[in-house]
């Protein structure tokens, strides 16, 4: 089924490519084509490569901090006060401010494009691990005390499990907020980069160019999902009935 | 020499919302010996959990004094909760080896599954259990780190006559085993009966102690139900005050 609606889409655009016969709309075959070249040349996987490390870089990043505020503020009511207030300030700047401002404070170089990533994805995850945090198992908290559990003990057998679908919910939208925001990251500052080519594309109306690296892209994704998070789920799943 | 020394002036929680203060302790004065089995009586929603808490440190806001063992040596407690609190996301045997420190001999946890009758079930997530079976688990995970004290909130509240019979008789025999002190919370008389080696009778909030018996059949004999009715019935006569707290 995934693979009929898919070829049903192939076909509405193909037949509308036909239709229009028009080059800022390329069939298909035209796509695949340029995919295969800039693939080839090296250009498609070198700057898919920097910006996936910058992905990368940038999403530990903010989950690492992320989970470890957000763990603080959901367990200290004083501390969630007194920030609450930040928190919602920095969620509702937009991410082209924070960019623009970590390129005039910085300069344009890589920590300020990473750190203006990091302060976009932040407040999300410390809102998510926070509401989860505040959800915690009050039962079972007890039950670690009662038997002395360590602080790490906590948090690995108790505290973290049930965090976890907390995670995977700032895992993925953080995935898609942080792509989004690396591309205009790139496209303002960096000289390369998926957002910096399609700057580039957008300059010389290269369609087709911009069509192959977009699907290039939503792959990448898929895979992501596909193997890594998939299997996560699936795992620490497994104790369900 | 007393396992436990309980003092407590007063227990107090405080105002939430519109419920007012709730005074829940006051003036409770009791102390158990060293290996007894003390069983506590009272009307539900007296304290007898929010007790049992203060002795397990879990809530330290009250005034007044609880020693639990010398001052030498932290005796070690085992809370067996109201509800089982096992972690679902970790088998029954992981459960159990937790709360037990790291270097402990696997061969204590498989002679407690198998008193319990789980070794079948050790490798099992707990969602899969019985509510019989989960409480099971949680004994034995009391038992597992050797207590010096045992703490127990009704375990046997909400299972079926004769699982609940099973359960105390498999609890006896660990006891029996290892003897060591607990204070069993229940409102059951005939449970407090069949188990007890003295009762203490608490009144409802706030709570406070009204009597003390002690139980005077011999164990051997206490797995007779008329031997226990008989023994209840003359409780109920010569302690009227009991009555109202039942």
């Amino acid at each position: 089924m995934p693979v009929l609606s898919l070829l049903v889409l192939l076909a509405v655009w193909q037949a509308l490519a036909i239709y229009l016969n028009n080059n800022l709309l390329p069939t298909p075959a035209t796509v695949a084509t340029v995919f295969w070249l800039e693939s080839v040349s090296g250009q498609l996987p070198y700057h898919m490569g920097v910006t996936l490390l910058r992905l990368l870089a940038s999403f530990s990043i903010a989950m690492f901090l992320g989970c470890a505020i957000g763990i603080a503020l959901g367990r200290n009511k004083k501390l969630d006060a007194f920030f609450d207030n930040w928190l919602v300030i920095f969620l509702n700047v937009p991410a082209l401010v924070t960019i623009i401002l970590c390129y005039v404070w910085f300069g344009l170089v890589e920590s300020a494009a990473i750190l203006a990533v990091v302060v976009n994805k932040l407040p999300n995850v410390i809102v998510t691990i926070r509401e989860g945090t505040r959800r915690l198992d009050q039962d079972l908290l007890e039950m670690g005390c009662s038997f002395h559990f360590s602080a790490r003990k906590m948090l690995v057998h108790v505290i973290w499990p049930q965090l976890h679908p907390f995670v995977m919910a700032a895992t993925r939208s953080g995935l898609a907020l942080i792509w989004k925001i690396i591309l205009v990251v790139e496209l303002l500052g960096r000289s390369n980069g998926m957002g910096y080519q399609l700057h580039l594309f957008f300059q010389l109306f290269d369609v087709a160019s911009i069509l192959a690296y977009t699907i290039a892209f939503v792959a990448i994704i898929q895979l992501i999902e596909l193997m890594i998070l998939k299997p996560l789920d699936k795992k620490s799943l497994r104790w369900r009935r | 020499m007393s396992a436990i020394d309980i003092n407590i002036h007063c227990k107090i929680f405080p105002a939430i919302g519109k419920a007012g203060e709730n005074l829940a302790i006051k003036n409770l004065q009791f102390s158990i010996d060293s290996g007894e089995f003390v069983c506590l009586v009272g009307p539900s929603g007296s304290g007898k959990t929010t007790l049992l808490n203060l002795i397990a440190e879990l809530d330290e806001d009250y005034e007044g004094e609880i020693t639990v063992g010398c001052n030498e040596t932290d005796s070690k407690i085992g809370y067996i909760f109201q509800n089982p609190r096992l972690l679902p996301w970790r088998t029954v045997r992981e459960n159990i080896e937790l709360v037990m420190n790291s270097g402990h001999s696997s061969t204590i946890v498989d002679e407690l599954l198998g008193v319990m009758q789980l070794t079948e079930a050790q490798q099992v997530y707990p969602e899969r259990l019985s509510l019989g079976m989960s409480r099971r688990v949680s004994i034995i995970r009391a038992f597992a780190i050797e207590p010096d004290v045992l703490l127990m909130d009704e375990p046997f509240v909400s299972l079926d006559a004769p699982t609940a019979r099973q359960v105390r008789e498999l609890l006896v025999k660990l006891w029996c085993n290892r003897p060591h002190t607990v204070l069993f919370v229940t409102h059951d008389l005939r449970e407090a009966i069949t188990l007890a080696d003295r009762i203490i009778f608490l009144s409802a909030r706030p709570m406070t102690v009204v009597s003390e018996i002690a139980v005077t059949i011999p164990r051997a004999g206490r797995h007779n139900e008329g031997v226990v009715e008989v023994f209840r019935q003359q409780l109920l006569n010569d302690y009227p005050e009991i009555k109202q707290l039942l």
